[in-house]
């Protein structure tokens, strides 16, 4: 069996090291589009602060680890596929054939589309190559406009404030995070990043952008003209999935996949930030932009090519944040279903705060910022569906008891 | 025969050595709040409870790793996180369901148990009443899990 796997980022990695145990006869060709050594994205925070080099980038630490394992890394870019044909074309026209296809090329990042956006001092930052090309371009001083605060934008945010630039963050929304926290705990990440400097403008979107002298003028609705050196645009990203075009591959938000990670297509399968799947609590269809969702993906879809029985129970949304050292998370969901009722408390000048939503006995959804300590045992209690019982009521009076109420309902399960 | 830690909170009577023991080995202060394992107080029904990583099958927190800083200890089977590779971006600690890999402020890494990297772990050793013990494993990941709690949760409301 021949499996290509397009796209070498953890869903991809793992899919490719899953497949050479499941499948060990079979050849295993794993498409790297950007010209690397395989790398996480999610990594890429800590290299603009400096925290590490691009080795510590790496997915698996070994240059030779591929090469070890028998997976054979193509660097290239698909430009179409043709099912057909069970074929893959690069760009620069090379065929590779398959018998099975995972499709794990995740996203790119979606520009304004105004006046100004081609100019060179206008950035965003998705891959490695953007990183480099910021580090080149941002020395201490620099005036950065970021426009867009959502996860990404936050995490590129503390990396940002480590080099030390002017910054200013365009919110085009009221708020930041606002797909990952409540209002609540989103005003705090906002109060916190003002009080160290950052300077935050919500509900701003830019009409255009200039160049003269080489520095940039970002034109605001009403004539104000912010001066900036560099224009970071970091307003969300997009599945890639244009190489699809014609080939009868279902998308919504992502490519649909059922739980074995199989698409519309017989014997092309999609994981990761590309893929549409059911949400484990809402039971509607969604991406998960989040890496352990790629790796999971990554290894489900993996056994299904390899003809095994593996199915997903449905994904997970969660997500940990550090803005400027204050921590903050979210999982599930976490701003309620219909039916369901919470509790949540709150201290905004110490900056504390933990917000649970339930459903019956079960906890389906949380928010927390400040704390750190077995958060983990959030995701345990709602991916697991965990009934309660009287701890629900206990967890009511005092929420922070959740690592209590865990070991109470959870292992006794 | 690999080892692992049996907990049996029946035996527990939360005197936190074990605590001490693990701040110990790890980071030699007897602070315990940066300790790896941990005893829960159920003050309702005065129950101690102490708990830290099972070393499951599962092994949410290595899977979920970007850079792989988290690792197989092939000798023991623990999971061992590996500082000079984390980055410190704490996905590991939210994929974990257990709860048991905490970020520590101070190093801006994270921390679990690594079961003392062999011979008996410090908080086995430390614990006077044999609450915490290191002995064969013969039943693995959440199934151990599974068959602590079943023994030990006397709360019957939780179906
Ligand atoms: C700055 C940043 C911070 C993040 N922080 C976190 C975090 O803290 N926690 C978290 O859970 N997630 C985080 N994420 C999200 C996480 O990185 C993604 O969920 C994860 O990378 C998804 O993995 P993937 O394999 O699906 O896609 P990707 O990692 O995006 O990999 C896709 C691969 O496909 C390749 N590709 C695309 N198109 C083609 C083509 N036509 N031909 C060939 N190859 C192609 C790309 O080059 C890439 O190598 C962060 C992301 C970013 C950018
Ligand atoms: S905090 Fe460290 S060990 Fe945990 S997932 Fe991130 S890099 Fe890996």
């Amino acid at each position: 069996m021949r499996h290509v796997i397009i796209g070498a980022g953890p869903a991809g990695v793992t899919a490719a090291e899953t497949l050479r145990g499941a499948d060990p006869a079979g050849s295993v060709t794993l498409i790297e589009g950007e010209g690397e050594i395989p790398y996480a994205r999610m990594a890429i925070p800590y290299l603009l602060a400096g925290k590490i080099q691009e080795t510590g980038l790496r997915i698996r630490p070994r240059e030779d680890h591929y090469a070890r394992l028998g997976i054979d890394v193509v660097h290239g870019r698909v430009r179409a596929v043709d099912p057909a044909a069970s074929s893959v074309t690069l760009e620069d026209g090379r065929i590779l054939a398959y018998d099975r296809l995972l499709v794990a090329t995740g996203s790119r990042p979606s520009l304004q589309r105004i006046p100004g956006i081609d100019l060179p001092g206008v950035h965003t930052c998705w891959t490695l190559a953007d990183a480099r090309d910021l580090l080149r371009k941002a020395p201490p001083g620099t005036r950065v406009v970021q426009m867009g605060a959502g996860f990404v934008g936050c995490i590129i945010m503390q990396g940002l404030v480590s080099l030390r630039v002017d910054l200013t963050i365009l919110v085009r929304s009221g708020r930041m995070v606002s797909r990952m926290m409540n209002p609540a705990s989103s005003a705090m990440i906002r109060s916190w990043c003002e009080s160290r400097g950052v300077k935050i403008r919500v509900e701003t979107l830019p009409e255009s952008i200039s160049q003269e002298d080489g520095h940039l003028g970002v034109h605001l609705p009403g004539g104000e003209v912010l001066p900036a050196d560099l224009y970071l645009c970091l307003v969300g990203v997009k599945p890639a999935v244009g190489f699809l075009e014609g080939t009868g591959v279902e998308v919504g938000s992502g490519i649909r996949v059922d739980a074995r990670m199989a698409t519309s297509v017989p014997g092309i399968f999609a994981a990761g930030d590309v893929a549409e799947s059911v949400d484990v609590v809402t039971g509607e269809r969604s991406v998960n932009a989040i890496q352990p969702n790629a790796v999971e993906q990554g290894r489900i879809a993996a056994l299904g090519m390899a003809g095994r029985q593996a199915a997903s129970r449905g994904t997970l949304p969660f997500n940990v944040l550090d803005t400027l050292g204050l921590k903050s998370s979210s999982f599930g969901a976490w701003q309620g279903l219909p039916g369901g009722d919470s509790v949540e408390v709150s201290d905004p000048e110490r900056y504390r705060y933990l917000k649970l939503e339930f459903l019956g006995d079960r906890l389906v959804g949380a928010n927390a910022v400040g704390r750190t300590d077995h958060l983990g045992a959030l995701r345990g209690l709602i991916e697991g569906k965990v009934r309660l019982g009287p701890w629900k009521e206990r967890l009511r009076r005092n929420p922070a008891l959740l690592m209590e109420a865990y070991l109470a309902c959870a292992l006794k399960a | 025969m690999q080892k692992s830690l049996k907990m049996d909170p029946n035996k527990c009577t939360g005197c936190l050595q074990c605590e001490m023991a693990c701040a110990y080995e790890h980071h030699h202060t007897f602070t315990i709040s940066r300790s790896r394992i941990k005893v829960f107080g159920f003050e309702d029904e005065g129950r101690k409870v102490p708990y830290t990583c099972t070393q499951c099958d599962e092994a949410w927190c290595l899977h979920a790793c970007p850079v792989e800083a988290i690792v197989l200890d092939p000798a023991t089977g623990a999971k061992k996180v590996l500082e000079d590779l984390c980055v410190g971006c704490k996905v590991c600690t939210i994929a974990c369901p257990f709860g048991t890999v905490n970020y520590v402020a101070a190093t801006g890494k994270v921390q679990k148990c690594d079961l003392c990297d062999g011979g008996e772990p410090a908080c086995a050793g430390a614990c006077p009443t044999g609450a915490i013990t290191y002995v064969d494993a013969d039943w693995t990941g959440l199934d151990r899990m599974r068959r602590w709690a079943g023994r030990t949760d006397n709360n019957p409301a939780a179906v």
